[in-house]
Parts: structure tokens; sequence; C-alpha cells
């Protein structure tokens, strides 16, 4: 259904092939929210995990010592970037669920600031996602969502909520804050799921 | 709001807006109308099947076909320099939207003020109009245009501001139409400031330099009357604005902001 623009060649004649379609690789790292960024200090930082059965607080250091791994991965944002290689170190959400139960199949990720996004818990576990507070050797910068973000590699980058403050899981899939103003509910960057 | 889908859009005209920007007009027969403020993806194929995607605000806003995009050309960059230059009156291109449900204005019907019903001062906001501050560093005018155009022709009775950042006198996009909407009568003028980062017009009161919180403070509404506020830029222009609104006390939820990207 595509078609030529005349005269438009581009310059992506090597595309790499981990970009995902529509993708453009770029070397800094672009910062895209809705508001101003939060500045939350590690001393006040909780993550907290509710469920139907209660709730679950890790405080900062509770979180390290639940085990820090470090990771490689792609990130792809909806707004048609993508950084290649990003060396990360964060929590794997397989320990936080080790120590919390549920029957519920989706969880809201929310943020500090009121930032929310749904994404199924199947997708969050078996080593798919992380509680992340480092990015290329560095903290992460508040703007970055530091000190911690959820870092959901193989969806697009809105739902690695940036500030992360906690989970609440859900029986069904409801609408986060972009999936309510016209993003996709699950968003894939390999079936450009971009908006609904 | 209406889905976003792909529409088949036709360049109709294309001027040249600044030394290194554009005005295009796009005719989409299938486009839906857009609010104000919303922005759609444009899609450029090469002849090997090459695509490449970027996003645009729409200067434009309301039930037309006809909608206005203002590019600013970035040196170097793949799809900004081709849309500057390359593109012709006739040229077909692919655009997805309108996008961005967030990132709007809506006016009130009947001249009375707009957006009440998204106003975080809930229901005594009909009675009480939060003033609409809009915050612009260069080609980030684009959906705050859209924005002061639409209250503008709705002759919507919220308090309209515009602060607009940028480097020269020549680097201002809609000179024209802003200068229209500021002449306006009230109460649909728009209370226009342009702060010059490099170069400021003869008989300027204010030295050209970069944007500071203390200009800020002058320029935008004060936190008393709670006004509601967009700003729109480049990412480090954006950052740099919304801090220094946090720190002299505007709530964060009364702050919508949409980055350009750059560094
Ligand atoms: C929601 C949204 C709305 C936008 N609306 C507009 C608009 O109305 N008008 C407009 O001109 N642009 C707008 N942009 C920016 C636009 O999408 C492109 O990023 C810009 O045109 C550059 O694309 P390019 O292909 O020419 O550069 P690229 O090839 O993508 O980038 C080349 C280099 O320039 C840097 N760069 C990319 N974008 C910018 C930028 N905006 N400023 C400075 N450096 C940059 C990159 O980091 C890279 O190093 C918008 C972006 C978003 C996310």
């Amino acid at each position: 259904m595509s078609f030529i623009t005349r005269g438009f060649s581009g310059r992506g004649r090597d595309r790499d092939e981990r970009l995902p379609p529509g993708q453009t690789l770029v070397e800094d790292w672009p910062v895209l929210s809705a508001g101003p960024t939060p500045e939350i200090s590690t001393d006040e930082w909780r993550f907290e995990v509710r469920t139907e059965a209660g709730r679950k607080e890790w405080t900062w250091d509770e979180m390290q010592a639940l085990g820090v791994e470090d990771v490689t991965v792609d990130i792809h944002c909806v707004t048609h970037w993508s950084k290649l290689g990003m060396a990360w170190r964060g929590v794997p959400l397989d320990k936080i669920f080790e120590e919390v139960e549920t029957s519920h199949d989706y969880v809201m990720a929310h943020s500090y600031g009121g930032y929310t996004t749904n994404v199924p818990l199947d997708e969050l576990l078996d080593g798919q996602a992380w509680i992340a507070f480092e990015a290329d050797g560095e903290p992460l910068d508040p703007e970055h969502g530091g000190p911690a973000r959820l870092l959901v590699p193989h969806l697009y980058f809105w739902k690695s909520a940036k500030w992360i403050r906690g989970l609440v899981t859900m029986p069904t899939d409801d609408p986060g804050f972009w999936e309510q103003n016209g993003y996709h509910l699950h968003g894939d960057p390999w079936r450009e799921e971009r908006y609904w | 709001m209406t889905r976003a889908a792909w529409h088949v859009a036709t360049v109709a005209e294309a001027r040249q807006e600044t030394p290194t920007s554009r005005r295009i007009a796009l005719d989409i027969p299938t486009w839906p109308g857009n609010e104000a403020g919303a922005h759609l993806d444009l899609r450029l194929t090469a002849e090997d099947g090459y695509q490449a995607s970027r996003s645009y605000s729409i200067a434009s806003s309301g039930p037309g076909t006809r909608v206005v995009l203002a590019i600013a050309e970035v040196d170097g960059g793949e799809v900004s320099p081709f849309l500057v230059h390359d593109l012709q009156v006739g040229d077909q291109i692919e655009v997805h939207g309108p996008l961005g449900a967030f990132f709007v204005w809506r006016p009130a019907r009947d001249g009375a003020p707009g957006d009440a019903a998204d106003s975080s001062a809930g229901a005594d906001a009909a009675a009480m109009p939060r003033p609409v501050q809009l915050i612009a560093g260069g080609s980030g005018v684009v959906p705050l245009f859209a924005m002061a155009s639409a209250h503008a022709a709705a002759a919507d009775a919220t308090p309209f501001r515009l602060l607009y950042s940028v480097r020269t006198p020549e680097d201002l996009f809609f000179a024209d139409d802003l200068a229209a909407l500021a002449a306006a009568p009230e109460p649909t003028r728009l209370a226009l400031d342009v702060v010059y980062t490099r170069q400021a017009p003869a008989g300027a009161t204010r030295a050209p330099g970069r944007l500071t919180a203390d200009v800020l403070g002058e320029l935008v509404w004060p936190v008393e009357r709670e006004p509601r506020i967009f700003v729109c830029g480049p990412t480090p222009f954006v950052e740099s604005v919304a801090d220094w609104l946090v720190a002299a006390g505007h709530p964060a939820s009364s702050i919508r902001t949409e980055r350009f990207g750059g560094a």
C-alpha cells in the first residue's frame, strides 16, 4: 500500500536488522515525557506491589538486595528512534514476583508524577523486564526516569515507565496514561503497535 | 477522539517560513479533522522501499481536510532537509494521525472559557477560567500556534498568553499570523512575548540572550492565577522551562510538555 515519495532516497542504506519497522537509529538518548521531571531521592524512594491479596513494599536497599543483574538490550521509542545494545543494571521482575502471589493477568505500572502504563504480567516475567537504575554505566538521570524505571525492552519504550513507584495487578487489561490518549494497548515494536 | 489511520496526503502549498524552515499545506481527503495541538506521523518511501517516519505537529485544527505543518531543517537530518528543500507541490506522502489526545487545547462553545472539564480545579473551573500559558522554543511554536488560532477562531474567552523563544527576528514562525492574533480585540487577544536568544530587533527592550528562570517568571501568568501551561520545543528547552516552572511553584499537574527531540 505504500508508494514512492518522489526524490526521497533516505540514508538508511545499511539498515540494521535489529531495527523494527519505522525506527531510526540514534546515538544520543532523546527524552520524551508528558510533564515536568520529578526528583526523587533513593532515601524516599519506595516500590510497592498491590494485588487482590494485599500489598508489599520495598525500600531502595531492599530492592537492591533482591539481586541485581546486568543486561544489554535494544530500546525502541514509539516516536521512531531506537538505541541498540544499551547496557542496563536492574532487578528482574522475576525476583519481585517470587515474593508476590496473584491470579491476575495484567498489571498497571504507577510512577511518581502520576504516569501509568498497562502491561500483561506474562510479559514482565521470565527475564523480560527489570526495575532498572543504571544505564550505560551511570545511575539513571532524573530525565530518563531516575532513580528507577521499569525496563520492558521488547515493548515500545512508553511501557518502560520512568520514576516507577509500584505495580497494581488487574484482572483485565485497562489502558494506562498514553493508552487512554491514543497509544496501542500492547505496543509491540516489531508489529508496529503504535496507536489504536 | 477519532481513531488514527494512514492517509495519503498531497502537497497543496509549500512556502518558505523562515530562512531555515518551510510551511507545508497538505490536502488529505480522508482526514477526520484534528484538535489544536495534535501531531501526525509522516512517512517517506524511497524507490527501493526504504522508509523513514517522523512526527510533526499540526499548525491547523478543526474539521477541515487541509493540514498545515511547519518544519525546521535539522542540519544533517534525514527527513527535515528533504521536506524543507525537495518536496514539491503535487507530491504525495503518507501520514498517520491525528495523534496525541493529551497535548491539545479544546475551545468551549459560545465564547465561554475553553477546556473547563479538563481542569484540575474541578467544578469551579467553569466559573473561574484558568488562563492558558503557552511557552514555545523554536519550531515548538507549531502546536501552540494551532491552540492560539483555535482560541481566536472560537472567540473563546480564556485568557491566552504565548512566550516564544527564538534566535533572531527572522526565525519567527507564523510572524504575521501571531501579530494578527496579538492585535485581535479582547477577549480573544493573544498576549505575545518574544525572547530573542541571539539577535533582538531594533528598539527591543531586552538584550538578546537565552531564556532564564527570572525572565520566564516575568513573562508567564503568575502561580496565583493557576495557569494551565503548555510547553513545546527541543528537549533541553522543555526540560529547563518545566523545571523552572515547578521551582516557581506551578503544580506539575498544570504543566503539559511536548519534546521535539534533539540534543
Ligand atoms: C510529537 C513531535 C512533534 C514534532 N513536531 C515538529 C514540528 O512541528 N516541526 C519540526 O520541525 N519538527 C518537529 N518534530 C521533530 C521531528 O520529528 C524530527 O525530529 C526533526 O524534523 C528531525 O528529523 P530529521 O530526520 O531531519 O533528523 P534525524 O536524521 O532524525 O536527526 C539528525 C540529528 O539531529 C538530531 N535531532 C533530531 N531532531 C531534532 C530536533 N528537533 N532539534 C534538534 N536536533 C534534532 C538528532 O538527534 C540527530 O543527531 C516533532 C517531534 C515530535 C516527537
